[in-house]
């Protein structure tokens, strides 16, 4: 059961990933597209620990932790070089 | 028992994911897309963690898995308004009562 159950998450995680994926490309200004990039982040932790089970190496959570910091961080720069863009 | 708990979980955190990723396509302005992604990317994430803790049902595991949803729960909120700060400092255009 447990198998047939990870392919549809796949599935359904694959089709988030591509729909942000559109908002990533389109997006009509750079806020919206850190968005995406942080909800992307997001889809693949979920996507590491839904590889975790069906690998059964439980170590991958590490990589999540470690995406999900880099995403944050990432934003919070972003965010800071947006600001100090309008200010020049 | 515990793979109709962890499907059912596993199904729930993806659903959400493809919510807020349905949402940042479809959403009119910046704050709405974020509103989208922030609150059901986390939740998304959060169900998937929880999936996880109970497959493995190991005390390091869940120890792990409970510090990446403290971490979301931290960070997304900050992340969030960092950005919609930056995007109304900007003057990202709104879409309508928001005008």
């Amino acid at each position: 059961m447990i198998p047939f159950v990870i392919n549809i998450v796949y599935f359904l995680l694959s089709l988030a990933l591509l729909l942000a994926f559109i908002r990533l490309t389109r997006g009509p200004s750079l806020p919206d597209r850190v968005v995406a990039l942080e909800l992307i982040a997001s889809i693949v932790v979920g996507f590491v620990g839904v590889h975790a089970i069906d690998t059964g190496i439980s170590s991958l959570l590490d990589v999540a932790i470690v995406i999900a910091l880099t995403a944050f961080l990432a934003a919070i720069g972003f965010a800071r070089f947006l600001e100090r863009g309008t200010q020049e | 028992m515990r793979d109709i708990i962890v499907s059912i979980l596993l199904l729930a955190g993806a659903g959400f994911m493809l919510l807020a990723a349905v949402g940042i396509v479809r959403l009119p302005d910046l704050p709405t897309r974020m509103h989208a992604s922030t609150k059901a990317g986390a939740m998304g994430a959060m169900f998937t963690m929880a999936g996880v803790a109970f497959f493995f049902a190991d005390g390091v595991v869940l120890a792990r898995a409970f510090a990446i949803v403290v971490f979301i729960l931290i960070t997304s909120p900050i992340a969030a308004h960092v950005i919609g700060r930056a995007g109304y400092f900007i003057g990202t255009p709104l879409s309508g009562a928001a005008r």
